[in-house]
């Protein structure tokens, strides 16, 4: 079967520095791929590359059916990214920015109502303005309006950083629901443990490349 | 003399030709040529006697500052059309940019110094010295939009929109500029009578800065892609530089 | 998701973002409003100030315009907004429009409120056989300003030293607008003895001023917001 997102030695620069130097990477449908790596390794880099925000250099990168090479654009609206930045807008509530977020794939409000319950935002949140959110509160915000957008491949960036141990819980949950009704997902995180148990399989990058890792423990 | 090649981009560079060279020396030629003519053989004028030989060095930089804007244009249109898009063509776009601003600013200032001579004034409204003003900073403000940073494909691309938006916009100024103060009389250059070795020179002087032109922007044009390939080198090594992270220690 | 319902999605959020933030109404009515006083202080001359006062009105709107496009993009940078809007692939085009929709909204008000500074600080005087021309030049020159505005803000939104990018690029494109604007409003008002029907001629600029860049807006504000 296809593979949902196939990197073949891929170079991308910014700023004239090469985030990825020939990085390889093959991930199925259903998977949940754990990235670690040091900090400044490419793990932020590899996800905006597969989100199709950054252009590639070198090398081939297919995701989702959408060649990066030939066009970035194909291959976002499929794909659901959740960087370091939320993407919210600290003047509207937490019910308007997941509303909008999910108006934009022309989700009903059944769906957004239950993506903000799937993130534990109950109706004493909803109608806060973000912009008043603790961070972690406003991290659930915004994996709530990834769900409302129904994407196929979630690419987070820390995710669990700023959510207490309740928080982690459900956003486990909510990952493994995804992978169990057909998402793809791909989580780089410091937290091994957690992310560890959450994950079906664990790639390091380092130096801009990608290494699948030995289950016993070494590169 | 063959032409050069720089690193993985593959450019070709043919600017030290034998073409070239030729191009070098009929254009210094030229140029003699129009001081010859511009500033000994033609005529005063009957009015204004000396002052009249600005308008030699005035009307070529006009010329020239309108050509070059034009070729920005086309050549930012032919990197946007998917059949023809090339570096090379961003290149051309912003060395012609560069030289086209050099002009203008040269037009601006030959052309407000014979207004003094003639009318006594440094600057009138007309539609033509305003249109090349409005020009001149629009030209400013794309050199500054080249210089955003990014990938050389990010850069060609933003830079070759905002090229073809101003030259949308040079129609709407120059006629919003005409209605707003209709040309005064005896202010207007081409109402001007010339005649004879007078008119000679001016066309000399046209065909002089315009083979200027195209060597200027040649050779610019080179220096531009001797700089990406410059860039593209030093990723090569970066690269290098990078995978080396990740051997282990 | 076609382009219009994006478009109607887009605005309807930006201006829930200005009624809820009020930033509009609390810091740039009153800047623009400060922009007329100074210039009277600069002026000081009570026969010129009526006579250029349709001048300094859209001057006024010109340099609160820098502010309300800095305004409408801080908001999609604060927290990535902008970034996100993108990876979604909600349709660029779809977003101009949105975007330059509020934007004429905002800009509206504030034209209004400027009219008023000036009907009261400058005793302009509104005249009702140009009631028909003021309106359309209104309209017709707000739409331009705001699809002009909301391109070049989206060009330098995120861009290094943008605060002063977008005067360097937006000031010298809206110059027909300014020329156009002034000289209609002229006509409609009556001021320096300009009748109604010299101010039509101008209008077709503006229209047409609007509708090239609200095409040409909508095909490229993609390319210049993509990294």
């Amino acid at each position: 079967m296809e593979p949902v997102v196939r990197l073949a030695d891929v170079v991308a620069v910014l700023g004239g520095f090469p985030v990825l130097a020939g990085a390889s990477l093959q991930v199925g449908k259903g998977e949940i791929v754990l990235l670690r790596g040091p900090n400044g390794a490419g793990k932020t880099s590899l996800l905006r590359l597969c989100a199709g925000l950054l252009p590639v250099e070198r090398g081939e990168a297919v995701v989702l059916g959408c060649d990066l090479v030939a066009d970035l654009t194909a291959v976002r609206s499929r794909v659901g990214l959740l960087g370091h930045s939320n993407g919210l807008y600290a003047d509207l509530s937490v019910a308007d920015n997941v509303g909008f977020w999910g108006a934009t794939v022309g989700a009903t409000p059944a769906e957004i109502q239950g993506a903000m319950e799937s993130m534990g935002l109950d109706t004493r949140l909803a109608p806060v303005l973000v912009g008043r959110l603790s961070a972690g509160q406003r991290r659930r915000t915004a994996l709530a309006c990834l769900v409302a957008r129904r994407a196929q491949l979630w690419l987070l960036d820390e995710p669990h950083a700023g959510l207490d141990a309740a928080g982690r819980d459900e956003l486990d949950a909510t990952l493994r629901g995804a992978a169990a009704a057909g998402a793809t997902v791909m989580v780089a995180s410091h937290e091994l443990e957690r992310a560890g148990s959450l994950a079906t399989r664990v790639v390091e990058v380092i130096g801009g490349q990608v290494f699948p890792v030995d289950p016993g423990g070494g590169r | 003399m063959t032409p050069t090649e720089f690193g993985p981009t593959g450019i070709k560079c043919p600017t030290r030709t034998r073409f070239s060279r030729a191009l070098g020396l009929a254009a210094l030629v030229g140029i003699a040529w129009l001081a010859l003519f511009g500033l000994v053989l033609s005529p005063d004028d009957r009015v204004q006697r000396e002052g009249v030989r600005i308008l030699y060095v005035h009307v070529p930089s006009a010329w020239l500052a309108y050509l070059a804007f034009v070729v920005t244009g086309l050549a930012s249109a032919a990197y946007l059309f998917p059949k023809t898009r090339s570096l090379t063509w961003d290149r051309i776009a912003g060395a012609s940019a560069e030289v086209g601003v050099l002009f203008m600013g040269i037009t601006l200032v030959s052309g407000s110094l014979w207004g003094h001579i003639s009318w006594g004034t440094y600057w009138t409204w007309d539609s033509r010295l305003t249109t090349t003003a409005f020009l001149f900073v629009t030209y400013i403000g794309y050199l500054a939009v080249r210089g955003l940073g990014g990938s050389q494909q990010q850069r060609a691309r933003r830079s070759a929109v905002v090229a073809l938006l101003a030259l949308l916009e040079v129609p709407l100024v120059h006629f919003s500029v005409k209605w707003w103060r209709p040309l005064h009389q005896g202010e207007s250059v081409a109402e001007k009578e010339l005649e004879g070795l007078m008119l000679f020179s001016l066309f000399v002087g046209i065909i002089a800065f315009t083979l200027l032109y195209v060597w200027l922007v040649l050779h610019r044009q080179r220096v531009l892609a001797m700089e990406d390939s410059l860039a593209d080198r030093g990723l090569d090594t970066a690269l290098a530089e990078r995978r080396q992270e990740a051997l282990p220690r | 998701m076609n382009t219009l319902h994006i478009a109607r999605l887009v605005a309807a959020k930006d201006l829930r973002i200005e009624w809820r933030s009020r930033v509009v109404t609390n810091q740039v009515l009153p800047f623009a409003a400060l922009v007329m006083v100074m210039f009277a202080f600069a002026l000081d001359n009570d026969t010129v100030l009526p006579r250029v006062a349709p001048g300094l009105v859209w001057l006024a709107a010109m340099f609160s315009l820098l502010v309300l496009v800095q305004r409408t993009f801080a908001v999609e940078t604060a927290d990535g907004a902008l970034d996100a809007l993108r990876v979604a692939g909600v349709g660029p085009a779809g977003i101009f429009l949105g975007k330059s929709l509020a934007l004429a909204v905002q800009l509206t008000v504030l034209e209004v409120m400027l009219l008023g500074a000036a009907v009261v600080l400058y005793r302009t005087e509104l005249v009702a056989g140009g009631v028909v021309l003021l309106v359309t030049t209104y309209l017709a020159a707000t739409l331009g300003l705001a699809f002009v505005g909301t391109l070049y803000g989206g060009l330098a939104a995120g861009a290094k030293g943008r605060e002063t990018l977008l005067p360097l690029l937006l000031l010298p494109v809206v110059a027909p607008v300014l020329i156009g604007a002034t000289r209609a409003t002229e006509a409609a008002l009556g001021t320096n003895d300009a009748t109604p029907s010299e101010g039509w001629p101008w209008i077709g600029l503006l229209a047409l001023f609007a509708v090239i860049f609200g095409a040409g807006g909508s095909l490229a504000f993609g390319s210049l917001i993509d990294e």
